[in-house]
């Protein structure tokens, strides 16, 4: 790959963001490039040294909030005849469902991934007061005469500790999981965005 | 490490390596390289953050028929490594108390 092609690359992925950042980041690798290769480096292996144009462009829109990309995308490209304006109010019905529906179902899938994670850890600590309260039930019981079935009951309480210690180290796991994974989530609306202009 | 104090070490990395003279994209990376390794995209993104908090200006000059891009240390630039040499006076005299009780210990 030749600098002039990994730079229209990265410049084709990055359509949708502002065009004066595209402009910013396309002469810093350029930039770059020259200097490495000035350095002594074949062009191929400056550009190998940076990454693909994939991988620059993904951090890229990782770095930029998706507010910018947002307001770029939502920018007139053309003067907003009255004819259009006619045109945006009558289909407001339309274009409004389409968009809150976009809305809701990332919001509704961001939902779902904390929820699960929430009703895990949910089971842990429910687990947790088991144990606890299962000490309760044995000194009751005890005080009560009924000692074998008071320790009965807290034989089946440390046993739900122990889930419940066991658990707990797969939640803060999977908590963890759960951020990287929003993440990734974000990044794809993001790209969503940008995709969609680029054609 | 924990990404706040990751993301401030870096920023004062970049700012040290155009203390003493002007500085440009490809050479902060590589002064920088013996002590820690940065993508070019992550050095975008300091540098961009550094401008912006008027910790360094950016100038443009001509170099072998091309422009480079040049950065230059401000005063508030200056001033914040000063202050970290300051924080980390603290921090390491923490340092020194937390392994001191690790050696107790082994």
């Amino acid at each position: 790959m030749t600098k002039g092609e990994f730079l229209c690359e990265l410049r084709k992925r990055l359509t949708g963001l502002p065009s004066d950042d595209i402009e910013e980041r396309v002469n810093f690798y350029s930039e770059m490039i020259d200097d490495m290769m000035e350095e002594g480096l074949s062009e191929s292996e400056a550009i190998e040294k940076i990454g693909g144009a994939q991988k620059v462009a993904d951090s890229i829109i990782a770095d930029t909030p998706l507010r910018k990309i947002i307001k770029e995308r939502m920018k007139p490209k053309r003067e907003i005849t009255p004819w259009i304006i006619v045109l945006i109010v009558l289909g407001f019905p339309i274009w409004f469902s389409i968009f809150a529906a976009a809305v809701s179902v990332a919001i509704s899938v961001i939902a779902v991934i904390i929820s699960v994670v929430a009703s895990l850890w949910a089971v842990t600590v429910s687990l947790g007061a088991c144990a606890i309260g299962s000490v309760a039930v044995l000194v009751a019981f005890s005080i009560g005469g009924n000692v074998l079935q008071g320790i009965f009951v807290f034989g089946g309480g440390l046993v739900c500790g122990g889930l419940s210690i066991l658990m707990s180290f797969a939640c803060v796991g999977i908590t963890k999981w759960m951020f990287k994974l929003i993440k990734i989530v974000i990044l794809k609306i993001k790209t969503m965005f940008i995709k969609e202009k680029a054609k | 490490m924990d990404v706040q104090l990751k993301r401030g070490l870096l920023d004062v990395c970049v700012l040290a390596a155009i203390k003493n003279e002007d500085s440009y994209g490809y050479k902060i990376i590589k002064d920088l390289s013996p002590y820690l390794e940065m993508s070019e995209s992550t050095l975008y993104t300091i540098l961009k953050r550094l401008e912006n908090s008027a910790m360094l200006t950016v100038r443009t000059a001509e170099h072998g028929g091309r422009l480079r891009k040049y950065y230059h240390i401000t005063s508030i630039g200056l001033k914040r490594i000063k202050e970290f040499k300051e924080e980390w006076k603290e921090i390491m005299s923490i340092y020194k108390f937390v392994t001191k009780e690790d050696e107790k210990n082994d």
